[in-house]
């Protein structure tokens, strides 16, 4: 199992365990997960509604390509932390990982 | 005013095959979109990116796909009105519509569909104090006339192409411009952002690294605008225009405003014809949403075809339908 903590709005914390090897990236884990996150282009990286920071474990995760880092330099609230949900495979770079999430409401 | 049978808002994919499964029952469509150009999401966010699940397209690109859209629905000559947002909705003592834009384009039918995708896509904006404040009173999200720019005092702020690619434009036409990112580096074209540096290199334009706008103030309209550094630090600037450019961001708009009943940004319907709570308003495509509802455009040109056959019932009250297919009947033109 692969174990990872949420953060959401309210600074509520919540730890997810996921079956390893399974073939879902973050942004879709979240929504299975009932958290409020808009993912309105469906894992893209095109509208980083699911953009989230990475409040632990950031260097154990893969670089991101330029089509995330592109869409993170249009968001004015972004952190030299931050990530899209959709963007990261749910896997062992997530193990022990704390994400906090920051994009939009639905 | 425009008299058409249906009114679809929203010229993305689902709502141009909408036309076309219209057409062949004899109703006749205007399309309203917020975007100036047809294809929604397709042309705008994603052009050139292969959709593969396009029955009878291995893979198609996606102006492609909006290209053939647009010829398959051509012989039923749908009319549009592009780059106006629709506002309101007035039902008519017959229980037909007028529907009115921001433009003040009406638009009078029978029937009315919201195609509309993921909405309206609006500004994205940032956390600025005041900033709603100076809407319109120099605050915009967009360059409409770079000419109302000329010799004004102009700060930009963003780090994407459009920041970029308006910076540059903006040197030669504003007194002063002045471009505020958050980070030390652009992920935007980097002949844009070399093009940038040189600028400032030269003195043509001021270049705020590693800040944010936190406000702004004015009486009446932007005077000034109070940057905050990385350090905390704060500087003010005098400023006639601010411009954020962070992107759009979609957005239901007045349409949430219609008494429809909507579950997180998304119109219920009833799946079998995908109609809304109101009479004569249906939704199809990524704007609705019911019990195990996939946003592929396949699935929303179904939902186009289901709908098309109950509105028919509201153009032709006294006709009764029977169901056709075009390889018995052929595409029955206007």
């Amino acid at each position: 199992m692969i174990q990872f903590t949420i953060e959401d709005r309210d600074g509520e914390r919540q730890t997810l365990e996921i079956p390893e090897g399974i073939n879902l990236s973050l942004m879709e884990v979240l929504k299975a997960s009932d958290y409020n996150i808009l993912a309105t282009c469906g894992g893209m990286a095109l509208c980083a509604t699911c953009h989230v920071q990475v409040l632990e474990g950031f260097d154990a995760l893969p670089p991101a390509r330029d089509a995330e880092l592109d869409m993170l330099d249009t968001l004015p609230d972004a952190d030299p932390d931050s990530r899209l949900a959709c963007q990261l495979r749910v896997d062992e770079s997530l193990e022990g990982g704390i994400f906090k999430i920051r994009g939009e409401e639905q | 005013m425009i008299t058409t049978d249906i009114c679809i808002i929203g010229a993305g994919p689902v709502g141009l095959f909408a036309v076309f499964e219209a057409g062949l029952l004899k109703m006749r469509c205007h399309l309203i979109d917020a975007l100036p150009q047809v294809g929604g999401q397709l042309s705008e966010i994603y052009p050139q990116k292969p959709i593969y699940d396009i029955p009878g397209y291995p893979a198609i690109n996606a102006q492609q796909l909006v290209d053939n859209l647009m010829e398959q629905i051509e012989p039923f000559h749908p009319t549009f009105t592009l780059g106006e947002r629709v506002e309101t909705l007035v039902r008519q003592a017959d229980e037909s519509f007028v529907i009115t834009t921001n433009d003040g384009t009406s638009v009078h039918c029978q029937v009315v569909v919201i195609a509309g995708g993921l909405g309206c896509f609006e500004p994205r904006k940032p956390e600025i104090l005041n900033l709603e404040q100076f809407e319109g009173k120099g605050v915009a999200y967009m360059v409409k006339n770079p000419e109302q720019l000329r010799d004004r005092r102009v700060v930009l702020a963003g780090g994407g192409d459009s920041a970029l690619d308006w910076t540059v434009f903006l040197a030669d036409v504003a007194k002063e411009v002045t471009l505020v990112h958050r980070s030390d580096s652009f992920r935007g074209a980097p002949d844009s952002a070399e093009k940038v540096f040189d600028l400032a290199k030269e003195g043509r334009i001021n270049l705020v690294l590693q800040s944010n706008i936190t406000s702004i103030h004015g009486n009446g309209h932007l005077q000034e605008v109070s940057i905050t550094a990385k350090d905390k630090s704060v500087t003010n600037l005098a400023a006639d225009n601010l411009i954020p450019l962070f992107g759009l961001t979609p957005k239901l708009g007045p349409i949430a405003d219609w008494g429809l009943n909507i579950d997180k940004s998304a119109i219920l319907v009833d799946t079998t014809d995908y109609s809304t709570n109101v009479e004569r308003i249906y939704a199809i495509g990524d704007i609705n949403t019911y019990p195990g509802k996939l946003k592929l455009i396949l699935c929303g040109f179904h939902e186009a075809a289901l709908m098309c056959q109950s509105a028919f019932r509201y153009v032709y009250p006294n006709q009764k339908l029977s169901f056709k297919y075009t390889t018995v009947n052929g595409i029955p033109t206007f």
